[in-house]
């Protein structure tokens, strides 16, 4: 009772003609998810930009650009000027970049030029570790152990300050910096160091005549991500930074940041469709256009120490 | 002549040596500085939190006195985000990575859907909580709920998931598509019994590490809406919710020294469970993942 050859030629075909439909459908459903993010993105750039057109029909475009007091609570006269919290987001990020790059760099090159493999598998997933700690316990450990140290160095300084929250934020993008510098210099090639060694220079001398011309772009490139990512950091301010807009850059003032306010109106009771619920969004495209230029920045060099080696 | 030559030439190659070697140590410290932080932080957090840190903590409700409160509500609610998170942000994800390493030509849409994804990575994870709050929360009026903050956590974390999945998928040696084009294999079938068996440790291991990210993550739910006080348990995903590190947050924030141990307290909870994550991921890495 075996089936005759027509019968199985027939399965086959009618099996095959299933096989070419998964084939042809299954490309265009990958193709619609890998599309998906493009949607997204187009959302979040609509979103933000529809709720900011409605902020800027109530609040001059000028005024939010230009103005130097931002005071949105003062009932009968609210004041937008953005220039505050432009100011207690770059105060917060030059205190972190402070912290940051020199550390950052200097573990970046020892791990890519003195440590043994050894002691690379031991202090790569540490430095992990400090990555994936959540930012809201960095914020805890800002505001109940960093601030009370510092005030023992500087008594004048007030619970909520720019200072602890901006080195706090240093050290959460230490990893960043570390890691990312490291791959740029692992990319210069391994001959360009012997040769330099084979004529006599120190381990010191191939990292700063050799290793970081080499890898220049991709340090660079890694810096302006590292600094992205702390303008863009929420939760460490808004527990420890507190909340008073102020222009200017004293690390020892109560200052708020682009994203503290966002956070800020959030949790309070801010009506939907008020000037004040819109007024996150125009903060919020400021932040996007902000982070998004620091990305670009940073992916262009990036390609550039990629083209050398 | 000769010999007053090579003694100054002695002091030049010591003082390069001391330069080298003071370089090597201070290069060492910063690094070490890192792991000095990184144990002062457990320390204290720990320190901090331990006497608020029982049974009862982990089975209560928040509470306004400090020594009642407990974070029940918060570990619901952070598991039912995940429960949408999860299975949103890993098909999106693997499909967007088998489409761009599997089919997609190198033309210009292409490279601009990469050049997308590697620009959503670095948006910040607040601005994700607007589009969450206006598209999820408002447009297609899900409320603040669970479906929305999980559906927000997706996006957050779709980059992370695609491009771990792409590394993965990537590392497959092209001796195995030959073999099962040999065989006969359409594409198709290639991916379904070669790729994806081959990618799922490589997948893993990315996608537990990008969901650690999403349970330590507080900017986006608290734009959302996720509330602190929260006083019973999830019973669908629309229901209003409270995850582990918006109610850490919201202890932080107040006055009360009390209330900043019972936060700590919280905040060794979410370490365990990161650190528990993380070890899985690594363990899988490490015992799964297929040499070629």
């Amino acid at each position: 009772m075996q089936p005759s050859i027509r019968d199985l030629i027939k399965k086959n075909k009618s099996k095959s003609s299933s096989v070419n439909i998964t084939e042809r459908v299954m490309p265009i459903i990958l193709l619609l998810m890998a599309s998906f993010s493009i949607l997204v993105t187009i959302a979040i750039v609509f979103t933000l930009l529809r709720e900011t057109i409605m902020f800027f029909t109530v609040v001059p475009i000028w005024d939010f650009l230009t103005g130097t007091e931002w005071f949105p609570f003062f009932g009968n006269d609210p004041s937008y000027g953005i220039w505050p919290l432009v100011s207690g987001t770059f105060t917060i990020a030059a205190i972190a970049m402070i912290v940051a790059v020199p550390l950052g760099l200097s573990s970046a090159i020892y791990l890519s030029e003195y440590a043994s493999e050894k002691k690379r598998k031991i202090i790569k997933p540490i430095l992990e570790v400090l990555a994936g700690v959540p930012t809201v316990v960095y914020g805890l450990f800002a505001l109940t152990f960093v601030t009370p140290l510092l005030q023992v160095f500087i008594p004048s300084l007030p619970i909520f300050n720019a200072l602890s929250p901006g080195i706090v934020v240093g050290i959460m993008i230490i990893p960043q910096v570390t890691s990312l510098s490291q791959e740029a210099m692992n990319a210069v090639p391994q001959a360009m160091r012997d040769g330099a060694l084979a004529l006599g220079a120190t381990r010191l001398e191939v990292a700063l005549k050799i290793v970081i011309p080499g890898s220049f772009s991709g340090i660079v490139s890694s810096l302006v991500l590292a600094l992205s990512r702390a303008i863009g950091e929420t939760m460490i301010v808004a527990t420890a930074a507190g909340s008073t807009p102020r222009l200017g850059f004293n690390p020892t003032e109560s200052i708020q940041t682009m994203t503290a306010y966002i956070v800020q109106v959030s949790m309070g009771d801010a009506t939907f469709g008020s000037t004040i619920y819109y007024s996150i969004y125009a903060v919020g495209m400021m932040l996007f256009l902000f982070t998004l230029l620091m990305n670009i920045i940073a992916s262009y060099f990036a390609r550039k120490y990629r083209e050398v080696y | 002549m000769n010999e007053k030559r090579i003694v100054i030439d002695d002091k030049k190659i010591n003082r390069r040596r001391m330069y080298n070697k003071t370089g090597q140590v201070l290069f060492f410290l910063s690094t070490v500085f890192g792991m000095i932080v990184l144990a002062t932080l457990l320390v204290r957090i720990f320190t901090q939190g331990f006497d608020y840190l029982n049974w009862d903590f982990l089975t209560s409700y928040a509470s306004r006195r400090p020594e009642d409160a407990g974070i029940k509500a918060a570990i619901a609610g952070t598991v039912w985000v995940m429960g949408i998170t999860i299975p949103v942000s890993l098909v999106l994800g693997v499909g967007t990575a088998l489409y761009l390493e599997e089919y997609a030509a190198k033309n210009k849409f292409t490279h601009f859907i990469e050049l997308n994804l590697s620009n959503l990575a670095g948006v910040p994870s607040i601005v994700f909580g607007l589009l969450g709050l206006t598209v999820f929360v408002r447009t297609f009026a899900m409320g603040r709920s669970i479906l929305a903050g999980g559906l927000t956590m997706s996006l957050l974390i779709l980059p992370i998931i695609v491009v771990a999945s792409k590394e993965s998928i990537r590392s497959i040696p092209q001796e195995q598509y030959e073999a099962a084009y040999a065989m006969g294999a359409t594409k198709w079938q290639i991916i379904k019994t070669v790729v994806l068996p081959a990618a799922t440790p490589g997948i893993l291991t990315g996608a537990i590490l990008s969901l650690s990210r999403a349970v330590g993550e507080t900017a986006s739910l608290l734009m959302i809406g996720a509330m602190a006080f929260i006083a019973y348990l999830p019973d669908s995903i629309f229901s209003s919710f409270t995850v582990l590190p918006i109610q850490i947050f919201n202890w932080a924030g107040r006055p009360q020294a009390a209330f900043q141990s019972v936060a700590a307290a919280g905040s060794i909870v979410l370490l365990v469970i990161l650190i528990a994550m993380n070890s899985v991921a690594i363990i899988i890495r490490n015992k799964y993942t297929k040499r070629y």
